[in-house]
């Protein structure tokens, strides 16, 4: 990284590759567009706006980028799934409500260097077609709506965004929307309706793919912050020389977010499969606790089911079948779903053996039956139902064939939902118990099979 | 009816003109600019809300009763919210919410899903537990009012801040 230098302790690893995070705690950057101009910021934006827009679209499919919110779809086949024969107008979201437990990636991005996702939302609305779009906050970034805010402005006094951009003829205009504290508004369709002011209630695939029937019932892309920031650098470098980078069907750099029981937790950008699990463990985080072993690890984002430290994992198939233990594997997209998990959005939780399993799924099942929105009842009363059990198992007032029980809960919810957060609040529990049920058994009180669970016994463990 | 300032007004009629479709997506901007100044969402707020934006009031109330970012009770004068989800939990944030507790003489006793909110007598500072604050690697977080906190270890230097 030639000519830049880092804040004191804050220095990237020498494992990363920043493109997205080049600039965060880069040595006299502000947010400021001047300084975004200085460094070359816009040139992308210009470059785009000479292209024909079709060009662009078939640049990110080139790049083979893939979403980084949590899905991991590619982005440029995202694009095109807007209807050609389309009249209506089309709208462009940013996905920016980051709220992934373990996932703290766009935050910095938002705070740091708002006019890299500013440029890259551009030119993705000049690709698409759409004239205006939104930046979807979470609630609890206050300082980043601000932030974002005046460098919309910024763009606007320079000619980046409004009418005739840069005399190219697009108008665009981009507005930020604040959440309200909802995890369910960072999936894309209940984003939408939260953006019509309405409760987030996600909406049902088919027919409402956004891309086809999105805000106002017209195609609508959303996007993750930092998905959008790639487009910027896609079409700097080339889609195709951009797929030079990361590995095959799993390019260019990703943002891993680690926390838990590590040394040093923290973000660190590397190519998409070229560091393992091992390598961000023992390398970027500096390595477990002293005197602590590894237990489990959540690699991508709370929903991701856990990974057992000790399992051996078989990915690929015939002769390109190997084994890997949990330390070697590659952190990507494919090989973490051939592990039984996902890569998801990057937010990697570390457990050492000082962790009980059951405390640890228990805080997870209080987050999804707190934010499970309530529209379907398999998750609403599931998720509730599942914080309930948990809750009594940390207590010590589960009996062992409760262990069945969330589990049978789970697998009920699993598939039977509008929206992806049936299988985010399942996956947990099922991950856990299929992975750790004798330790799970093991806090059950046999003594208490049978016995009537009464009100008193279910309060006394709410951790409000 | 609510007493909305002129100032304030302004700055809301100039957030709807960000919804040139449709004026319903105001709502949650809206919301938050009169819980900015009011400190919560009163009835009053909701059917001023709806008046605004030509919306029946039942409109908007589902809309404050759903979000956790709404409040419907008065907060402290510095709303805390402290990080309950599983990295914060692991770096000690049902230990900080304690101790927060214990040092500003809040109880939390009577606390249920839909009363969140404890306030101190004093009525100068509120707590609640809030889910991933997104920054897990630097835990346990917490905001207060619109201040967001990183690894907080010093309770009592946090308080001092904010007295």
């Amino acid at each position: 990284m030639g000519g830049i230098t880092y804040k004191r302790g804050r220095e990237p690893h020498g494992k990363e590759h920043r493109v997205i995070f080049r600039n965060i705690d880069r040595e006299g950057w502000d947010p400021g567009i001047e300084t975004y101009l200085k460094d070359g910021g816009y040139d992308q934006l210009k470059k785009a706006l000479g292209m024909e827009r079709a060009a662009i679209t078939e640049e990110v499919k080139k790049s083979g980028l893939r979403g980084r919110g949590g899905a991991g779809f590619p982005c440029g086949v995202k694009w095109t799934f807007i209807p050609p024969n389309n009249t209506k107008p089309v709208y462009l979201i940013c996905n920016a409500d980051e709220s992934e437990p373990g996932t703290f990636k766009d935050r910095y991005i938002l705070h740091q260097d708002p006019h890299q996702l500013i440029e890259g939302m551009t030119i993705a609305c000049f690709a698409v077609g759409a004239k205006l779009a939104y930046i979807y906050i979470r609630e609890e970034f206050p300082e980043a709506a601000k932030i974002v805010e005046k460098a919309i402005a910024e763009a606007h006094a320079k000619g980046f965004l409004g009418k005739n951009i840069q005399g190219s003829g697009f108008d665009l205009e981009i507005y930020v929307h604040r959440g309200a504290g909802a995890y369910i508004c960072g999936e894309e369709t209940g984003l939408i309706e939260s953006l019509e002011g309405k409760r987030p209630y996600p909406r049902i695939k088919p027919p409402y793919f956004p891309a086809a029937m999105g805000l106002y019932l017209c195609p609508t892309i959303v996007n993750n912050v930092e998905t959008l920031c790639h487009v910027k650098h896609i079409i700097g470098m080339g889609g195709e020389e951009y797929a030079k980078t990361g590995t095959k069907n799993n390019t260019g750099t990703r943002i891993l977010c680690v926390s838990g029981d590590v040394q040093k937790p923290g973000y660190f950008e590397v190519e998409v499969g070229k560091v393992t699990m091992g390598e961000v463990i023992n390398d970027l985080c500096g390595g477990l606790k002293p005197g602590r072993e590894l237990k489990a690890v959540i690699p991508g984002g709370s929903s991701a089911k856990v990974l057992r430290a000790d399992e051996i994992y078989t990915v690929g198939r015939g002769d390109d079948a190997r084994k890997l233990t949990i330390w070697d594997i590659p952190m990507d997209f494919d090989t973490m779903a051939a592990c039984g998990s996902m890569a998801g959005s990057g937010g990697v939780i570390v457990m050492d053996d000082s962790r009980s399993m059951s405390w640890v799924l228990n805080n997870l099942n209080n987050f999804y039956a707190h934010e499970s929105c309530g529209q379907c009842t398999p998750c609403r009363e599931g998720s509730l139902w599942m914080k309930k059990i948990t809750d009594r198992v940390v207590a010590g007032k589960a009996s062992p064939s409760d262990i069945d029980t969330l589990y049978g809960v789970a697998k009920n919810i699993d598939g039977r939902t509008i929206c992806a957060f049936g299988e985010a609040c399942s996956w947990p529990t099922e991950s856990f118990v299929e992975k750790f049920r004798d330790e799970l058994i093991g806090d059950t009180k046999p003594e208490l099979e049978g016995a009537i669970v009464n009100a008193e016994t279910l309060t006394a463990a709410a951790s409000l | 009816m609510l007493a909305v300032p002129q100032d304030l007004e302004a700055e809301i009629d100039e957030r709807i003109t960000h919804y040139p479709v449709s004026k319903r997506s105001a709502v949650l901007p809206v919301l938050h600019h009169l819980q900015h100044h009011f400190g919560y969402i009163s009835e009053e707020a909701v059917e001023w809300t709806a008046a605004k934006l030509g919306l029946e009031p039942i409109k908007v109330l589902e809309v404050v009763t759903f979000y956790p970012g709404f409040r419907q009770e008065a907060p402290g004068k510095f709303h805390i919210r402290v990080c309950r989800t599983l990295s914060c939990a692991m770096a000690g944030s049902y230990e900080l919410m304690d101790t927060i507790c214990e040092k500003a003489g809040i109880d939390r006793s009577g606390v249920t899903h839909h009363h969140p909110i404890a306030v101190s007598p004093d009525g100068k500072y509120s707590i609640e537990f809030a889910e991933c604050l997104a920054s897990c690697g630097f835990g346990p977080v917490c905001m207060v009012n619109d201040d967001f906190h990183e690894a907080v270890t010093d309770v009592d230097g946090l308080l001092k801040q904010y007295s």
